[in-house]
């Protein structure tokens, strides 16, 4: 049964107190229960989202409140899935707000046996140092019949599927004036 | 079959006519058959617990015969409830790792792989160069394990029922020469049945279970104080308490989903729509209607489970569609509410421990025939 | 076939339950009985491998029996056309094409020519290395001069037309065949020839649907194409209830390759240009050739208006819109080629993002080697996955492989935002983008990959400025201005600019067709022009599917232009009438001189079904009013492949680069232009003509599970999901655990000439044993989610496969391989290498193994070997 025609169904119930001899229902319920309701009810706001596992497209809605996902389910709208999701999508809010989350840069040096903290710009100033001379290194000119190449093969880089068609074009965009070629996607695994 | 043949004894009430209200449908809930409030049908559970003026009594109609086995329904109901893990347990029941309903599994999504076809469902083993069936050496190599756990397997109830106890003895199971040639495999997502009699409720002593103006069964937690009494009286094995807590859990039907309009989760996660959410009376007119386009399908073996408001339980809140006998899914074949014989539910504390073992062997111990389905 | 939908693709697989509960029959061919065989009216068990078998006997039956929509076939495919006479078929050469060179083990397809189009001889070598069939993903390869007709005969009987032609290839696909090399008795196939015909034709459609079952072969692009010639024979591509359906397993893998992270593509299709692309008149020749029909005749217009998005003023007619900035490739540049360059040394740095390579991709030592050999490593993901983590704790550290200590990779583990802490679009498996909204801000370091892209490169052009070297002029003219809103760019901004923008105007253009080569537009991706036009972002609607009509229009946006089903102008007759009101979709009115219906038509919405091209014309102008296929060059549907395609213009069967018997059908065992990388790090278990295949005696497969996700990052570290499949298992017929002494949940491990991998066993009915040419094949599955970190560690499975790859789309045979099963645990350490390397021994397998392509005539086993040059490290 559909959200709307359930809704429909009792626009104005209301509870009444009645009879309950045996004392297993209206006259037992606590304080707690009565009070119920879907936490879904109190968010701030609701975004709409997509599953991100699987490329079916399963249609979300992300229930935020104080600034925190507190629920996520499918939307109904959607021809795609009519709301539905399957146990990953289901697991979408564990995967958002779970503690296996990291949340702070890792950095392993060379030989080192642990990781350790590093600030975030300070890592993105080494890689973007590292990224150039790995470029440097590994540039071509020309081929060996001096057409030219104009690239490096100096860095590559794995991954895509995952992302937003936006970050997909910036990281292409990047490489491809990089000189680097080496980009690579799940799609072709 | 629970549908054919539901307990007799659905005679008047004990109780005379009461203050209850009409339901929404316009129906006079006095007229008809009407049990009294610990056994038969009741056609108003809600009104019998005192909600005078209430919405309609839902429930889940589960029709296993389109279940993709996803378990979608166990975490979009743990991500709901914020129901913890479970153990991390590779089982061998098939695809079946959550083993049974249990205070922190509120849906379980059984699958039973059997030597026999499905309506007019072709495996494609003919032809093939097949020896015995190997669903008899896993199911002992299952029943051995569950020997060996604390309760004798009571804590993974709904396995395959091939299991036997307390010896395993199958037609060629082991040894048959002949080769296998039909196959199916049938995954059904179990619930708490939200009985119309509901025994957890009628044994509970602190007023922690109570019956909601959904027709539904839930726990207070708030109120709860795990005496453990509810876990003896559902004939069903369900509600249980949680280590680490004592408290007894089981689902809710989604409560505070349901006072919102909102669905229960599992049922608006499901995708195949095998889990139906709505009221009662809809549902049981769907469910009639597809076990007639099943049987017209070749699927003769459809039944419906739990949909019988004269059965031992005065029907469930949430019922079935089976393509087996129910004890194939670890469900009881006959469930009958503790209280049937005991209207003073204060008398029941004293025979608690009788009916743990009562409960137990309901699940567990086949209903004759004892071959393979 | 080739896909587990119920399991991978569940909610998804409702609408097939739909389908279903009105009347559609499921049929399910597949090597195991999953959850969605249990849902099908019929599971087909064949032998993992063998599906173009299969599928070539399908097309026997429909030709032997003229089975096929003749109308359809003979208005939209190129059945009709004839082929020059120097086309030698498998037929006539032992399974192998003309125009094959075992040196370089590719064709010069040439001769795979229409009669009346020109060809020029064409080394294929060059192509098999850059995936350049690949490139055509949204359209067909070029033909020359196919606008001014191509020799045709219309009653479909000359022996040189393509029906023929095709009758003639598939002729010994017969029912016997089929059963004798897929182990599917005959009356089984002959069940499903008789569904899938039926189903089929003017009144009824029937829809197919595949994954990566499919693609993870050496003869992948092959199977695809077969059931493609299924489909177009039978009249249902372009038609309601009918096409192929490519169920993709990522949020946004469709994007990714639409605007590519792929090492040989541009956005939309466009090809990296190679090293012999002098100038951009030259790379667009290569694109489209002069006097071609389609849509791909304005590439022009695609590729300026993209490097006018790249380098923004600076890209001018000049200077060839900055076409020289763009980087070179000259071969296989490919995700396993730079692992093994990894390997070997080549390659210093290395940026893993949302990829768990160690534990997902084939040969996933091979892979952590390679990360071992780098100077740094970039890994950006949700949780801490195990690619992150290789030098702890990869199972090289227990062999004594990798030590931490000697390990000089540096690493950077930078935390990604999840998908409701950024906006944007993910384009799901029906080409459609749906946008997100951010639903809350990220936490700590976390941050989106659009964010740490956008700052990497203000950072890395920060630090050219001012340089003069030629090196870095494309860095320094890079347009990379798009709007922030705080540090975050804004991907509102970059999608308006795939979308395409007016120079002039500076508006939004409303779709590709407004799109111009004389650098007045600049757009990101074409194909995905109109996705912001009339400066609305089309990906963010969201009208309720309550609230409108049956093809949903309103939600989301699917490219090109808002059309939900590709050449949907074949669901109208060639009079452009709909075949049946009961499939109708768009049709001609004629009244109002359009195109119109329930979807929007992909075709020029005012050309009129009987328009025929003036004499001269090329590109979209050159289109007949009944050429439906329009992005092809001839306008039609192609059930041979004149170009375009590496290992030959038909499907044919060729076994499994591992495989435990001999190809039946031809003396070419597998498929001679696979691409193997014979190297001591890579062997290949033997097959025959081979000797010692008997030491890997069972087929293997693997697949996911639906309570999983592909390499386990987004679900092995999440309680909810581990507790469902908490432990790595491996699946076994119960007549293959009796011949094994496999008993149910007790261990064993599998071993391969790569690794050996312990697992649980799961005996089950599931599995069958099949019969194949009088001897018992058995088949061992396994899922591969797992890996040593998470709640739910275990081995990882990919560890047992090698890199072999299809020669058109460089993607890995890990569908089936051979293997050995035995009950207990793996050795461990050290004696696992030892272990492995005793089967080595046994099988007598060296880098030669399976390198040696050609076995085709006398060849047998005998052509010339595929290795790598030798390393130092290779001796002995």
């Amino acid at each position: 049964m559909g959200v709307k025609r359930w809704v429909g169904a009792w626009p104005v119930y209301r509870q009444l107190t009645g009879a309950d001899r045996l004392g297993r229902g209206r006259a037992v319920q606590s304080r707690r229960s009565a009070g119920l309701g879907p936490r879904t009810a109190d968010a701030d706001r609701v975004a709409d989202s997509v599953c991100p596992y699987c490329a079916v497209g399963c249609a979300q809605r992300v229930y935020v409140k104080d600034e925190r996902v507190v629920q996520i389910e499918g939307n109904p709208d959607s021809p795609v899935s009519r709301g539905r999701l399957c146990p990953k999508g289901s697991a979408s809010k564990q995967l958002v707000t779970g503690p296996q989350r990291e949340r702070k840069v890792r950095y392993r040096p060379p030989y080192a046996t642990e990781w350790q903290d590093l600030d975030l710009d300070v890592a993105m100033e080494m890689v973007a140092d590292r990224v150039l001379d790995a470029r440097r290194r590994g540039w071509q000119d020309t081929d060996a019949s001096g057409r030219p190449l104009r690239r490096t093969l100096g860095f590559a880089g794995l991954g895509g599927a995952t992302l937003d068609n936006e970050e997909n074009y910036l990281i292409k965009k990047l490489f491809t004036a990089l000189g680097a070629i080496q980009i690579e996607n799940q799609a072709r695994i | 079959m629970t549908d054919e043949h539901g307990p007799g004894g659905c005679g008047p009430g004990e109780y005379g006519p009461d203050e209850r209200s009409p339901d929404k449908h316009g129906r006079p809930d006095g007229r008809g058959p009407r049990g009294h409030s610990l056994y038969g049908p009741l056609e108003d559970p809600a009104a019998d617990a005192g909600h005078r003026e209430h919405p309609p009594r839902v429930g889940f109609f589960t029709d296993t015969s389109v279940c993709i086995g996803c378990k979608a329904c166990e975490v979009a109901c743990k991500e709901w409830n914020d129901v913890p893990e479970d153990g991390l347990d590779l089982l061998g029941m098939s695809f079946d790792n959550t083993g049974m309903l249990g205070a922190s599994s509120w849906r379980h999504v059984a699958f039973v792989e059997q030597e026999r076809p499905l309506g007019r469902q072709d495996a494609g083993l003919a032809g093939l160069p097949t020896g015995p069936s190997g669903t008899g050496q896993t199911a002992e190599v299952v029943a051995d394990a569950l020997r060996e756990t604390p309760r004798g397997g009571g804590e993974l109830g709904t396995g395959p029922v091939d299991l036997g106890f307390p010896s395993f003895d199958l037609p060629g199971a082991a040894t048959g020469a002949e080769a296998r040639t039909d196959f199916r495999w049938l995954m059904a997502s179990d619930v708490c049945k939200h009985c119309t009699h509901a025994g957890c409720l009628d044994v509970c002593p602190t007023g922690a279970l109570f019956r909601t103006e959904f027709g539904s069964v839930v726990v207070q937690p708030d109120i709860c104080n795990g005496c453990g009494y509810c876990v003896s009286g559902c004939p069903y094995g369900v509600i249980d308490r949680r280590p680490g807590d004592g408290r007894a859990w089981k689902c809710t039907l989604c409560y505070d989903r349901l006072r919102g309009g909102l669905e229960p989760a599992c049922a608006q996660a499901c995708p195949t729509d095998s889990i139906q959410f709505g009221p009662l009376d809809e549902l049981r007119e769907r469910a009639d209607r597809r076990l007639e386009h099943l049987h017209e399908a070749g699927v003769e073996e459809a039944r419906l489970y739990g949909r019988d408001p004269g059965d031992g339980v005065g029907g469930d809140g949430a019922f079935f569609l089976l393509l087996d006998e129910p004890e194939v899914y670890g469900l009881p074949p006959d469930p009958v509410v503790p209280t049937r014989d005991l209207p003073s539910m204060w008398k029941y504390a004293g025979a608690a421990a009788s009916a743990l073992l009562a409960a137990t062997a309901a699940v567990f111990v086949k209903s004759g025939g004892g071959g393979r389905r | 076939m080739g896909s587990n939908m119920a399991e991978a693709h569940p909610v998804g697989f409702q609408w097939v339950m739909e389908a279903k509960a009105r009347g559609a029959k499921v049929i399910h061919v597949d090597p195991r009985f999953t959850r969605t065989s249990a849902l099908a009216d019929r599971h087909v068990a064949l032998r993992a491998g063998t599906d173009i078998a299969f599928l070539g006997g399908v097309i026997h039956h429909i030709l032997s029996h003229g089975l096929d929509f003749r109308e359809y076939v003979r208005a939209y495919t190129n059945a009709p056309f004839l082929l020059n006479e120097r086309y030698q078929d498998t037929e006539d050469l032992d399974g192998l094409f003309s125009g094959y060179d075992p040196h370089t083990a590719s064709y010069d397809p040439s001769s795979w020519a229409y009669e009346s189009t020109a060809a020029r001889e064409r080394p294929g070598h060059r192509a098999k290395e850059q995936a350049a069939p690949y490139r055509h993903g949204a359209g067909g390869p070029a033909v020359e001069d196919s606008a001014d007709g191509i020799a045709a005969d219309p009653t479909l009987q000359h022996p040189r037309c393509v029906y023929q032609v095709l009758k003639r290839h598939f002729a010994r696909y017969t029912p016997q065949m089929v059963e004798r090399i897929c182990g599917v008795p005959r009356e089984v196939f002959l069940e499903v020839c008789r569904a899938w015909t039926e189903n089929s034709g003017r009144e009824r459609t029937a829809a197919l649907v595949y994954s990566v079952g499919w693609t993870q072969h050496s003869t992948g692009a092959q199977y695809i194409r077969a059931g493609s010639i299924i489909q177009l024979l039978l009249g249902n591509i372009g038609r309601p209830g009918g096409g192929v359906y490519a169920l993709r397993g990522h949020a946004s893998i469709q994007g990714s390759t639409d605007i590519p992270t792929l090492f040989n593509l541009l956005p939309g299709y466009l090809p990296m240009p190679d090293a012999t692309h002098e100038d951009l008149a030259a790379y667009l020749d290569g694109v489209r050739r002069p006097g071609q029909k389609g849509f791909w005749g304005n590439a022009d217009a695609y590729a300026v208006s993209l490097l006018k998005e790249y380098w923004g003023q600076a890209a001018t007619a000049e200077n060839d819109y900055c076409f020289g900035h763009l980087p070179r490739i000259d071969g296989d540049h490919g995700t396993y080629r730079t692992a093994m360059d990894m390997v070997d040394g080549k390659v210093f740095g290395y940026f893993l993002l949302g990829q768990n390579p160690a534990v997902g991709s084939a040969h996933g030592r091979l892979q952590r080697l390679g990360m071992a050999n780098l100077d740094w490593l970039v890994v950006r993901d949700l949780n801490m996955i195990e690619s992150a983590t290789f030098w702890k704790d990869a199972p090289e550290i227990e062999t004594g492989e990798i030590v931490t200590e000697r390990c000089r990779t540096e690493v950077f583990f930078f935390p990604a935002a999840s998908h409701v802490e950024k906006s944007g679009t993910f384009t799901q498996t029906q080409r459609m983008l749906q946008w997100r909204d951010q639903a809350v801000e990220p936490s700590g370091d976390q941050r989106s990959e659009l964010w740490f892209f956008y700052h990497l490169g203000r950072l890395v052009k920060e630090r050219l400025a001012g340089s003069t070297d030629e090196r870095d002029r494309p860095v320094l003219d890079l347009a990379w201005d798009y709007a922030t809103e705080g540090d975050e760019p804004s991907a509102a901004d970059v999608l308006r600019r795939i979308n395409g923008i007016d120079l002039a105007t500076g508006r939004a253009v409303g779709g590709y067709t407004e799109l111009k080569a004389d650098g007045s537009t600049a757009c990101g991706c074409w194909i995905y022009s109109g996705v912001y036009a009339d400066e609305v972002n089309q990906a963010r609607r969201r009208t309720s599917r309550f609230e409108q009509g049956p093809y949903e229009a309103e939600w989301g946006w699917t490219w090109p232009l808002n059309r939900r089903v590709l050449y949907n102008r074949a669901s109208a007759d060639p009079q452009g009438r709909p075949w049946s009101e009961r499939k109708a979709l768009v049709w001609w009115d004629a009244e109002r001189g359009e195109w119109t219906g329930h979807d929007t038509p992909d075709f020029e919405k005012h050309k009129p079904p009987d328009y025929r091209p003036p004499e001269g014309a090329s590109g979209p102008e050159a289109l007949g009013g009944d050429d439906a296929f329009i992005m092809m060059a001839d306008g039609k549907a192609w059930l041979f492949a004149p170009t375009g395609l590496t290992d030959g213009p038909l499907p044919t069967h060729y076994e499994p680069h591992e495989s435990p018997v001999r190809n039946l059908l031809y003396g070419q065992q597998a498929n001679p232009t696979r691409k193997v990388y014979g190297r001591r790090d890579n062997p290949s278990n033997p097959a025959p003509p081979e000797a010692h295949g008997e030491v890997f005696p069972f087929v293997f497969t693997a697949s996911r599970l639906t309570e999983h996700h592909t390499a386990g990052g987004m679900s092995r570290q999440l309680p909810y999901l581990s507790e469902l499949q908490p432990e790595l298992f491996v699946e076994v017929s119960p007549e293959l655990a009796a011949e094994r002494g496999l008993r149910h949940l007790d261990w064993a491990h599998v071993v391969t000439s790569r690794a050996a991998v312990e697992a649980r066993v799961v005996v089950t009915d599931r599995l069958a044993p099949l019969r194949v040419e009088g001897r018992t094949v058995h088949q061992v599955w396994m899922p591969y989610h797992w890996g040593p970190t998470g709640l739910a560690a275990g081995d990882v499975v990919n560890d047992l496969i090698g890199v072999v790859v299809e020669p058109n789309v460089l993607i890995q045979e890990s569908k089936v391989l051979t293997c050995d099963i035995r009950p207990g645990r793996r050795p461990r350490g050290p004696a696992l290498l030892e272990y492995v390397q005793g089967y080595r021994r046994r099988a007598g397998i060296t880098p030669l193994t399976g390198t040696r392509v050609m076995t085709a005539g006398d060849g047998d086993g005998h052509g010339p070997a595929h290795t790598e040059p030798d390393r130092p490290e290779d001796s002995p």
